[in-house]
């Protein structure tokens, strides 16, 4: 196994092509300097093709917000981009540390892009500690905005800054642009003629951040001045303040001050179509919601509060108009215990968590594959084991989803890939469970779950439907020739057992987690009827993989190396190949959306080239899955860190795999 | 689900066709039986009824009723049965298990479904024992009992099922044995007439692993003396002559009583509504052992909102408001921006 540590920033020969274009277009001719003092800097706004900016502060300062704010206005200017909020676990850590330095990354660009940037070239710090925790994803030679007024010798301090040193002061931010915005004082003035005291217009100041971001970029400001609006509406006071510091943030880029320092990113070359910007875990709430509408099977979900699945919870307990009942159950067992129950009524039974609720929910599981009942288990994959890191990605609970059960208990896997294509997989995942009466695993991740990117809205009439049909009689003789109802007895091509659901008449049945004779359902000790019903649970997953596509592969049958994927790194596996295209290399990217069953092909595809690799976010589970079960040299590269993969960094991968 | 008239019913009906498990001379026969015979009283349709148990002795229970039922997993009867009786809030759902299923290991979803107030009839089958593993014993054996896993005696403290379940929030509990059909069939209709979570504690014999556990105050000619019969709007009394009774002296303790001594009128009259459970705790704590004299019948009986009645009233409420959802109305609730 390869493993490749990630400890220095890696600094591809595409980054260097960017800086120099960044160079040629005039964006870093102050490299070097203190903007505020330049007074003579060009008026011109340049244009770029894409911009990566990191905005980072404490965790009370508003940054979440802000990132949004500002890919929203990006969203509607018509940008391609893609985000990631990076944040800590702890709701207000110690204010001004290290610890409670929280992070929102974008990238916007005028052409389409499949992640959110590996380094940022501009980082707005609104503290000391912002600026130590996130200086070194910093592009060299990018720009630094600090709001220097929070550079005072206590904060400087929290941040581990020895005494008397100042970064915005001494020097040490030569390679990059530094520009000191007094943020807070400004914002203090701004909101001062409106009454408001200057505490609370210290909260408005990442609203002048935001304003001058705004500016810089050429963002519109009417969808956030509308936003402000209609977020504060209960507050008067609060929409003055904050519209009065977007407002100055964004007067003080027009200023003389920062000019030179705008630029223009055009819209993106997107397909025809309506657009909205959205998370993974809405795009998988919404799956789920076309999925009941699509089935016309309503829906139940249990669910116990975890980081970062809570938002499922909380997006479909706003979906009762579509029927959809949500239970916020007292333990994740009782999450999952209640879908089951539900599905043995005639429900979609849907339970959210993460890996710790997962491991909890294994008993349960268990009982759905035995009960043959359709349940769809999703996994928002954080970093572990244990509590692991809350807020953080990972992609580790592969092999948990393929044999987190005990017995022979296989369970059909479905992956997302994209914070939009999170909507295909929930319908998938429940498509599947329905026909095939089965709990599925739906896979996603921290990264695809909060990080967002622009998604065409599709055509609800180009959706295609979910038949599934509930049993309305007996279907077969008992030995006195009288018509009965047999539970297990089978459709021949889906293996799937008939739904017969409480409130039918002739069709009162019993089943239970102790092994029962197929097509009776009556319990059964026999040892040939166990070995049969163990078969028979395996074939049930084994025969989906003709009713799913087939691998999904980019680049050339020629290549002289697979990258095999599966889950939130088909971003930067994407990017990353189309480096090392443009860079002559001839290299294919496989991606996996189905993991149980794996597609019918897939072992051709892998054999078909010289070298295989396969980027995890883990120690190389998938590469242990495909290497048992297809006897390929599939070598894996692993990463964790909490972080995805970037682009660079599979950019390497590749070139270090064809050297 | 259908406006006809429900079908005349047997026990025979009721009945399926698969057969009982149990050792025999087992106290969950009586309970069966007790179950099958109540049934075609109870106006209720076969389809309409679901039976499901966890993992015991007890947790075989719905095999043996000719309705829909589910043996689920140890512990979690009660969450499994919230779900369906929240989806499905039309069925009649009874939950089946025993003292280790449910005050052990699956003692959370017990109390929560208590506290929630789910349409659900829970018989909760309490021998005091764990039986299908063989005798180790269980959340609910006395201090001292010597089993295989305590071959010196049990050091833990049991519960009180019928404390804990008043403990919880719950709006209706009661206490029955399984050597009284009658008794158990007054308390099951209740307890199905209910809506809401009801709790029965029924002391059940396992005459293979603690067998006579509760003799002292279940056998025929010791249960006047032993069971005080709990009767909504009268004075607490029993004894062989009704010569005993249960009062609430000056500092609000309850205890046990001579009718002599205190007199008819200073006996404690039952109230199953009552707001405040305090009484009814009390009552719950007169025996510590069923060696002494012990409350039966209807401790709690309150009117309380319905769990899955509120959820379903504000899924209509909702959809009244907004309109039954559509794909469309939910890709416009998200700002949007169009490309041409």
């Amino acid at each position: 196994m390869l493993y490749l540590g990630w400890s220095e920033r890696v600094t591809s020969n595409w980054v260097l092509w960017q800086r120099s274009q960044a160079h040629a277009s005039g964006l870093l001719i102050l490299e070097g300097t203190n903007v505020t003092d330049t007074a003579s800097a060009p008026s011109d706004t340049s244009s770029l093709d894409h911009i990566i900016i990191r905005f980072a502060g404490d965790s009370g300062d508003g940054m979440q917000l802000t990132g949004d704010r500002f890919t929203n206005a990006s969203a509607m200017f018509g940008n391609d981009l893609a985000t990631m909020p990076d944040f800590p676990a702890e709701i207000r850590a110690p204010a001004g540390t290290l610890a409670g330095v929280s992070a929102f990354q974008v990238q916007i660009s005028d052409h389409d892009i499949t992640t959110p940037g590996d380094s940022p070239s501009i980082l707005i710090a609104m503290n000391p500690a912002a600026l130590a925790s996130e200086l070194h994803r910093l592009d060299l030679g990018g720009t630094i905005i600090a709001n220097e007024d929070t550079f005072d010798e206590r904060n400087l301090a929290k941040a581990g800054y020895p005494i008397n040193v100042n970064p915005l002061e001494d020097g040490s931010l030569d390679n990059y642009t530094l520009i000191k915005v007094p943020m807070t004082s400004i914002t203090k003035e701004a909101c001062a003629p409106l009454g408001v005291k200057p505490r609370d217009a210290d909260r408005s100041k990442n609203f002048f951040a935001l304003g001058l971001v705004s500016w810089m970029y050429s963002r519109p400001t009417d969808t956030t001045l509308d936003w402000i609006k209609a977020k504060f509406a209960k507050n008067e006071q609060v929409v003055a303040a904050n519209t009065a510091a977007f407002k100055a943030g964004h007067a003080f880029g027009e200023t003389a001050e920062l000019s030179g320092h705008k630029v223009e990113i055009k819209p993106a070359a997107l397909e025809p179509g309506n657009y909205t910007n959205i998370d993974g875990n809405t795009a998988l709430s919404w799956g789920l919601v076309a999925a009941t509408k699509l089935s016309g099977i309503p829906m139940f979900l249990g669910s116990y509060p975890i980081t970062p699945a809570s938002d499922i919870l909380h997006e479909l307990s706003s979906k009762k108009h579509f029927g959809i009942r949500t239970l916020q159950a007292e333990d994740e067992i009782a999450a999952v215990a209640s879908a089951v129950g539900a599905a043995f009524g005639g429900h979609i039974g849907v339970t959210t968590t993460s890996g710790p609720g997962i491991a909890l929910k294994g008993e349960a599981m268990g009982l759905a594959l035995s009960l043959e009942l359709p349940l769809v288990v999703i996994n928002i994959q954080r970093g572990g084991p244990s509590t692991g890191l809350p807020t953080k990605t990972e992609a580790s609970d592969l092999m948990m989803a393929m044999y987190g059960r005990h017995g022979e208990s296989p369970m059909p896997i479905v992956a997302s890939y994209s914070p939009a294509q999170c909507f295909d997989a929930a319908i998938e995942a429940v498509r599947i469970a329905l026909k095939y009466r089965t709990p599925v695993m739906l896979l996603s991740d921290g990264y695809l779950a909060n990080g967002t990117e622009p998604w065409k809205l599709p055509d609800p009439a180009s959706l295609p439907p979910i038949d599934v049909e509930f049993a309305t009689a007996p279907n077969a003789k008992n030995d006195e020739g009288e018509d009965v109802f047999w539970p297990y007895l089978r459709d021949p091509e889906t293996l799937a057992r008939p739904w017969a659901i409480p409130g039918t008449p002739g069709l009162e049945h019993r089943v239970g987690g102790i092994e029962k004779q197929d097509g009776t359902g009556n319990i059964s000790y026999d040892p040939d009827n166990h070995a049969h019903m163990v078969q028979i649970r395996d074939d049930k997953v084994s025969v989906i993989a003709d009713d799913i596509p087939l691998t999904m592969v980019d680049g050339p049958d020629d290549a002289d190396l697979l990258v095999l994927g599966w889950g939130s790194t088909w971003g930067a596996i994407t990017s990353g190949r189309r480096r090392a295209e443009m860079a002559g290399y001839k290299v294919a990217h496989a991606h996996l959306t189905h993991l149980n069953p794996f597609p019918k092909d897939l072992g051709d595809v892998l054999r078909r080239y010289p070298k295989v690799v396969v980027p995890e976010m883990n120690l190389g589970q998938l590469s242990k899955l495909v290497r048992a079960e297809y006897l390929v040299d599939a070598q894996a590269v692993s990463k964790v860190k909490g972080q995805p993969f970037t682009a660079g960094e599979i950019y390497d991968v590749i070139v270090g795999a064809l050297q | 689900m259908s406006d006809t008239q429900v079908p005349e019913t047997t026990k025979a009906d009721w009945t399926s066709d698969q057969e009982p498990r149990w050792c025999p001379g087992c106290g969950d026969y009586g309970i069966l039986t007790a179950v099958q015979m109540l049934m075609p009283t109870l106006g209720v349709r076969r389809e309409n009824t679901v039976f499901i148990s966890g993992i015991g002795c007890a947790a075989r229970f719905p095999y043996y009723m000719d309705t829909y039922g589910m043996h689920s997993i140890h512990g979690r009867a009660p969450a499994v049965s919230t779900g369906l009786a929240v989806a499905r809030p039309d069925l009649d759902v009874w939950v089946i298990g025993g003292d280790g299923d449910m005050l052990s290991i699956g003692g959370n979803h017990l109390i929560h479904a208590l506290r929630r107030n789910v349409n659900l009839n829970i018989l909760l089958f309490n021998n005091q024992i764990y039986g299908l593993t063989k005798g180790q014993y269980s959340p609910t054996s006395e201090p001292g009992k010597v089993t295989k896993s305590t071959p010196v005696g049990s050091i833990d403290e049991p519960f009180n099922p019928i404390s804990l379940a008043l403990g919880a929030e719950a709006s209706f509990v009661a206490r029955t044995h399984d050597m009284d059909r009658k008794h158990m069939q007054a308390m099951f209709a209740r307890a199905h007439a209910h809506k809401g979570t009801s709790l029965v504690e029924i002391y059940q014999n396992c005459n293979v692993f603690n067998d006579g556990a509760f003799a002292q105050i279940t056998k025929r000619d010791k249960r006047d003396a032993m069971l005080i019969n709990l009767v909504h709007g009268e004075p607490i009394r029993f004894g062989v002559d009704n010569e005993r009774g249960v009062a609430m002296d000056s500092s609000g303790r309850i205890e046990l009583v001579d009718v002599v001594d205190v007199g008819v009128e200073n006996l404690l009259v039952h109230d199953e509504t009552a707001d405040d459970p305090s009484v009814a705790f009390a009552i719950s704590r007169l025996a510590t052992a069923p060696t002494m004299p012990t409350p039966v019948g209807v401790f709690r009986a309150v009117e309380r909102t319905e769990y899955a009645a509120a959820v379903s009233d504000q899924v209509d409420a909702v959809t009244a408001s907004q309109g039954a959802g559509t794909l469309e109305g939910l890709f416009a609730s998200r700002p949007t921006w169009t490309v041409s």
